[in-house]
């Protein structure tokens, strides 16, 4: 085994166990997902056709509200205590542990929003047509969405109000997802096909898998210089 | 990464660090300029001075983690930036702070620390590590729980679970009791007995036999020179 997968499946090992232990993290990224969603039907009234018309958009922008609540403890917590200094330090490359946190944020938070999403489906009148596209679409989706959060989270790390900033930056990046997100259950719906859709998402996710990482590991050698 | 694999086999071989000509520059200020030193194999050097004076951005500037605005950092005669992994593979760092996490055993810390340089975990290792600071009772103690001291204490057990030629430590014995500064002192010794380097930022005793002391105070920049030295000094270190 080479050090820098030794160095991965150290990092992500240890983000995980640490995601775990501080369960309540986990608890709070679901329950504003699940909340966030509920007040939908209160907003727009419960008219079915209306909610089966915006339900697919409902779970995809408040999944990525919720993923940007925890995007900035992505690195903040490792800043402060110094295991940031002993990360950078070690022979693996910076990038290849940027994947491995990247990869933990998104088994910690992007998985259990999967898990709860196609109940939300359900509470908003989703089409049944779309249920299968939607989970399917969001386990593309979703890990590109800690990628570009892991830009994001480097670039604000030391920054006061670091969480509404990482949000300013990444939610336009994350747009793209968004859209053909939401463009693979309507297209499923109406009876399209959500391949095309997927397979957009797909290629988001192989060019964001590479250059994330590369990207955010020098915005954190950036933020070390300055410590 | 096949330069890591090489790293990995170069895990602890003694080299002499010098540095040429160094300057660092934080924020807007210029700390120190021209600082240069030599460090052979089983040598210690002292960093000395006041608060802010510069010993700890020297200290990240040999740790590669800040770079240096002018000058040439080197091992073996060979420019360190030229391969920044075998570098890092060659160093230990201890800051200021341990990274130490509140819900990670002693003992889980370490075996992260040594996976991340690339060694196996060792769990014989880090007991032994442990055992040589005093403290081997921690091994499953949550980092929450352990204190001042005893994270000092951790931190340098983490320099003796994968052995690497440079240690460069930021005030290693802040905190520490009679027994601790002794259990430093002693595996101190025993790095430099077989050829390792330590370069300390301290304002104590390190008790460190035939240590050099280098001051970067000594090597800031003179403000009283007239206003064009000035100029011409911070040109040429942008």
């Amino acid at each position: 085994m080479t050090a820098a997968s030794l160095a991965f499946r150290a990092v992500l090992a240890r983000d995980l166990r640490l995601g775990l232990r501080h369960g309540s993290d986990i608890a709070m990224v679901v329950s504003f997902f699940v909340l966030a969603a509920v007040l939908f039907p209160f907003g727009v009234g419960p008219e079915a056709n209306l909610l089966t018309r915006i339900s697919a958009g409902v779970v995809w922008v408040t999944a990525l509200l919720a993923a940007m609540l925890s995007l900035d403890r992505l690195f903040q917590a490792d800043y402060e205590d110094g295991s940031l200094d002993q990360l950078a330090l070690s022979p693996a490359p910076l990038a290849v542990i940027v994947l491995a946190k990247a990869a933990a944020h998104w088994l910690t938070t992007g998985l259990p929003l999967i898990v709860v999403a196609p109940a939300l489906g359900l509470m908003l009148r989703l089409d049944p047509a779309g249920f299968v596209p939607l989970v399917l679409a969001m386990l593309i989706g979703t890990p590109s969405l800690s990628l570009f959060g892991a830009i994001g989270a480097a670039l604000t790390l030391g920054a006061r109000r670091g969480g509404a900033l990482v949000a300013l930056l990444v939610l336009p990046l994350v747009l793209p997802v968004l859209i053909f997100g939401v463009g693979a259950v309507e297209a499923a719906v109406t009876g399209l096909g959500p391949r095309p859709h997927l397979l957009i998402l797909g290629a988001l996710l192989a060019a964001a898998l590479p250059l994330a990482p590369l990207a955010a590991a020098v915005a954190l050698r950036q933020a070390l210089e300055s410590a | 990464m096949g330069g890591m694999g090489r790293a990995m086999t170069e895990a602890f071989v003694p080299g002499t660090l010098a540095g040429t000509a160094l300057a660092c520059v934080r924020g807007e200020r210029l700390l120190f300029r021209g600082l240069g030193f030599v460090l052979e194999p089983g040598g210690a050097l002292v960093l000395t001075g006041p608060n802010g004076s510069g010993k700890s951005s020297l200290l990240r500037l040999l740790a590669g983690l800040l770079p240096a605005a002018a000058g040439v950092l080197a091992w073996n005669t060979r420019p360190v930036d030229e391969d920044r992994e075998a570098q890092r593979a060659r160093l230990l760092y201890l800051g200021h702070q341990e990274g130490l996490k509140p819900t990670l055993t002693v003992g889980e810390m370490l075996d992260l620390h040594a996976r991340l340089r690339g060694h196996a975990a060792d769990p014989a290792g880090a007991l032994g590590a442990l055992g040589a600071l005093g403290i081997g009772a921690l091994l499953d103690v949550p980092g929450r729980l352990l204190s001042a001291g005893q994270r000092r204490r951790v931190g340098l057990a983490r320099l003796l679970v994968c052995p690497a030629p440079l240690w460069l430590l930021d005030e290693p014995t802040v905190g520490l009791d009679e027994a601790g500064l002794a259990a430093f002192r002693a595996i101190a010794a025993a790095h430099r007995r077989a050829g390792g380097a330590i370069v300390a930022a301290t304002h104590a005793d390190l008790g460190l036999a035939g240590a050099e002391s280098l001051a970067p105070a000594d090597f800031a920049p003179d403000w009283s020179a007239d206003g064009a030295a000035l100029d011409a000094m911070l040109g040429a270190v942008a």
